[in-house]
């Protein structure tokens, strides 16, 4: 059994029924082709990172699905490649440590990232080599330790002369 | 000329040379990475939208790979800008 999952992005002027009708719609021409759905994930109303057609934000649906053979996906790609409805698709295939890790996502076993402040040098006597002190979170076992992420700033990448590794 | 007894720091000149560097994904067992979570990879990007080199982040060639891919995918998902300032 292969898995799957496909992320798409939905217009966001349609009204709230007519986008959950779209996505629908993808969701039954799956289950046609025999395919059986694990989930979907309806990520809703995000702001673009950069504009789409001249669009600034968009809905975003991730469906993660099981199939015997690929012969759905290109039928489902072209489908979604006439819809003028979708903005953006991305089919991807799964490796059994992404099907685990979705998997915990949907337990919830995953947390999220823990923003660091950046903190203004306070020694004025700090020349250029020496960093601020790194605090190391202490951490839990894996996988559930991955999105905890390590309580350290981000090295500045425009002094690459000095041996900063994060 | 002044001779190696007569240079004198004010600080040892080896502070911060003996930190170990380390591959995240390896050390905590993180097999998979997630390009639907922007703010994860925010972290291997830099301020103008970039990847950030191997000798800067420390991963190894395996998870380096696997998070370049994913910031691409993220980049064709609109999650992740492709070129920007001030991103941090």
């Amino acid at each position: 059994m292969l898995n799957y999952e496909v992320t798409f992005i939905v217009d966001p002027v349609l009204s709230g029924d007519e986008i959950k009708s779209t996505a629908q719609t993808y969701l039954d021409m799956l289950q046609q082709q025999g395919v059986t759905v694990t989930s979907t994930d309806e990520m809703g109303l995000r702001q673009l990172a950069y504009p789409i057609n001249k669009k600034y934000s968009g809905v975003y649906y991730s469906v993660e699905f099981q199939a015997e053979t690929g012969e759905a996906i290109p039928k489902m790609e072209l489908a979604l490649r006439r819809d003028e409805r979708i903005m953006r698709f991305l089919t991807v295939r799964l490796d059994k440590f992404a099907v685990k890790y979705n998997q915990d996502k949907r337990d919830g076993k995953i947390g999220k990232v823990k923003k660091v402040e950046k903190k203004a040098p306070a020694k004025s006597s700090r020349d250029n080599k020496s960093r601020p002190p790194r605090r190391d979170t202490p951490r839990k076992e894996a996988p559930v330790a991955k999105k905890e992420a390590p309580a350290k700033t981000p090295p500045p990448v425009s002094t690459p002369a000095s041996s900063e590794e994060e | 000329m002044a001779s190696r007894d007569d240079i004198k720091f004010l600080s040892n000149p080896n502070i911060g040379q003996n930190r170990k560097k380390y591959c995240r994904f390896k050390k905590y067992g993180i097999k998979h990475i997630d390009y639907k979570d922007p703010d994860f990879l925010l972290q291997f990007v830099n301020d103008q939208g970039k990847i950030l080199p191997r000798r800067i982040t420390g991963n190894s060639l395996k998870y380096q790979k696997k998070m370049a891919t994913a910031i691409k995918r993220a980049r064709h998902l609109a999650m992740l800008p492709y070129v920007t300032d001030l991103l941090k």
